[in-house]
């Protein structure tokens, strides 16, 4: 109960404010040993990370091992990793693997396509990221880049050779499988957290409402096997959908019922004055959702949102179980070549990093932006 | 006094069991000045709100400017083109700037260009006396402005009838006045306007007739003179009373 008035006058407000350098020591003592208790905790804590970093830093880059001799007929010589097993990492299986993990079985002299298949996904996120951008040709920007990703990948045309899509893997499947998820799962979430809500249409709640409860209630994995086991089985004798295109919808669906209830608490907070206000202007439905009621929802749930397309850019890792060769399988893939069969730490350290980076940015980026809108309009 | 601008014939509605409108009767011509008022949960805001069809009524008749307000959305879109409404919570759109809360409606309902939007937008502001405030955020402004901003969006769809649910109670009394003298302003304007407040010299000052309602039901009704100084029922004596001790 007087946590704030016992705990509120002993903040020197400033030393807070002083400026950096001036008052680096005033605020080690303030906020590192202020008393016993907080003396002791950054002891004892400092002592752990000290002792992490200087482990992590010897293993991984003091006693790491860069390369390794190769034999005439090309087998790699991993003894030199072999005896540095425990003092050091062996980051020559990431040298010699790096180009399968990414690319998968792509064939290797056509490799630099998906490598810009990739880079062209980065730019476009970074170009969506930027507000100066949200116009008008913001969606055709995005066809047009995807498309350009397309032509890339499969060839066939520009004396591109043809290459189908057994043959694709790593990074390209993630973002492929991530992005095009996300691009058509967040428009029909919105569209199934809006026939949720409607009370003029009862068929088509009752729609929204069992497609939401029947994909919530089931594991991605069984609606990923439905997709490629199942799915095929309904189908008309002759007329088959690619495995990769089948996995994509199952992600689709999969994580629209996710975002629906994401945006449908958004719905839900905003005050019913908002929606009598835009009534009484006489603007029609989809007006009062696209100017007024979508714009105030989609900002209050930034967080949430971004948080489940986090976990569905980790999520799409799962399609290993209908034979795809998503980053992760990759690895795994690269792990079971013998020489480097022993190194999985490495691996998996080097995929987290590139998982980490995604996520990361999406996370930074989201704060920011919430800072950002938030900023324009105090309440 | 010109013809009937709204007219509600034997309108009834019910909450569940509970009777909240009861055989409603009412005309308002054109130009005139209806103050509505009565203790809470009279039915006197449920009543305004629907002549704009925010709540639905369940028998009877509503006719506004020769429309009757049915499930017919064409007529609905009709009727709310020429009916403003102010609402006791203002209810701006805050992720706007105060120019575009007022631009919206005119630009994507009434399919004006921007430019004449804006000036006709402007125009109002200016009326309602904070034009320096078009570029800001609702969350920026005061109770006071952000209700005459609420006036002055309304007043852009250029509307033939001005609705007010208590636009004046959730404001701070030092506000209050300059939401009043705005409201007497456009009185003076011709406007025809059907008021739901607790403001009694408001209503002396600017209404043609006042009602009276209770329990759902319309108990008295006359010009403010005759109501204020000649109530007929105890009810009304009773809630006059009440309403002067309070100020």
């Amino acid at each position: 109960m007087s946590m704030t008035t016992s705990v509120a006058p002993s903040l020197p407000i400033q030393s807070r404010g002083a400026p950096p350098g001036a008052g680096a020591l005033a605020w080690m003592k303030e906020n590192l040993f202020a008393n016993w208790l907080s003396t002791a905790v950054t002891l004892v804590l400092g002592y752990v990370i000290v002792r992490v970093v200087v482990a992590l830093v010897a293993w991984a880059v003091i006693g790491a091992v860069w390369s390794v001799p190769y034999s005439a007929t090309g087998v790699p010589d991993t003894s030199v990793c072999m005896n540095a097993k425990g003092t050091g990492a062996c980051w020559a299986v990431i040298a010699d693997k790096y180009r399968l993990i990414l690319f998968g079985r792509y064939p290797y002299a056509e490799q630099w396509r998906p490598a810009l298949a990739v880079l062209i996904f980065i730019g476009l996120y970074v170009v969506s990221a930027m507000r100066r951008f949200w116009r008008k040709d913001l969606p055709l920007i995005w066809i047009a880049a995807l498309t350009v990703v397309g032509v890339l990948m499969w060839g066939g045309v520009f004396g591109l050779s043809p290459v189908t899509d057994d043959y694709w893997g790593g990074l390209p499947i993630t973002l492929i499988l991530a992005t095009f998820g996300l691009a058509f799962a967040f428009p029909l979430a919105i569209l199934i957290a809006l026939g949720r809500r409607s009370t003029q249409l009862p068929a088509v709640r009752m729609l929204c409402v069992v497609f939401v409860e029947l994909i919530r209630g089931v594991p991605l994995i069984s609606v990923l096997f439905m997709a490629s086991v199942m799915f095929p089985l309904f189908m008309p004798e002759g007329v088959s959908i690619d495995k990769l295109l089948r996995a994509q919808i199952a992600v689709i669906l999969f994580s629209a019922a996710y975002l629906a209830e994401v945006v449908r608490g958004g719905l839900q907070a905003l005050p019913r004055g908002q929606h009598e206000a835009a009534d009484a202007l006489g603007l029609s439905y989809w007006k009062k959702t696209g100017f007024i009621i979508l714009p105030q929802a989609l900002r209050l749930v930034i967080p949430p949102l971004v948080n489940t397309f986090i976990g569905f850019f980790k999520d799409t890792s799962l399609v290993l179980i209908v034979g795809l060769f998503d980053l992760l399988t990759m690895g795994k893939v690269a792990l079971s070549d013998p020489p480097w069969q022993s190194f999985s730490t490495e691996v998996y350290l080097a995929l987290g990093v590139v998982y980490i980076a995604f996520c990361f940015a999406m996370s930074r980026y989201s704060r920011g932006l919430e800072r950002e809108l938030g900023a324009s309009q105090r309440h | 006094m010109g013809k009937a601008a709204i007219t509600l014939d034997k309108v009834n509605k019910w909450y569940g069991p509970l009777h909240v409108l009861r055989d409603i009767s009412l005309t308002v011509h054109e130009q005139e000045r209806v103050v509505v008022c009565g203790p809470s949960g009279s039915g006197k805001s449920t009543m305004i709100r629907c002549i704009n069809r925010l709540e639905m009524h369940q028998a009877g008749h509503i006719y506004v400017e020769g429309t009757e307000l049915t499930d017919d959305t064409r007529a609905l879109d009709t009727i709310r083109r020429e009916v403003g409404m102010v609402f006791q919570s203002f209810n701006l759109f805050p992720h706007l700037t105060i120019l575009e809360n007022c631009t919206l409606a005119p630009i994507w309902v009434r399919k004006m260009p921007k430019a004449q939007a804006e000036e006709l937008a402007m125009t109002y502001l200016e009326r309602v006396k904070i034009p320096e405030q078009a570029k800001k955020y609702p969350g920026q402004l005061s109770g006071g402005q952000q209700q005459r901003v609420a006036i002055a969006r309304a007043l852009c769809m250029q509307p033939k009838v001005m609705l007010f649910d208590e636009p004046t109670s959730a404001l701070d009394p030092e506000m209050i006045k300059e939401v009043l003298d705005t409201m007497i302003e456009l009185a003076g304007s011709g406007m025809t306007m059907v008021c739901v407040t607790h403001e009694m010299g408001f209503a002396r000052e600017v209404a043609h007739r006042v009602v009276f309602m209770d329990r759902g039901e319309i108990v008295e009704s006359g010009p403010p003179k005759q109501i204020f100084e000649d109530p007929q029922t105890d009810r009304l004596k009773l809630f006059l009373s009440q309403i002067l001790r309070g100020h």
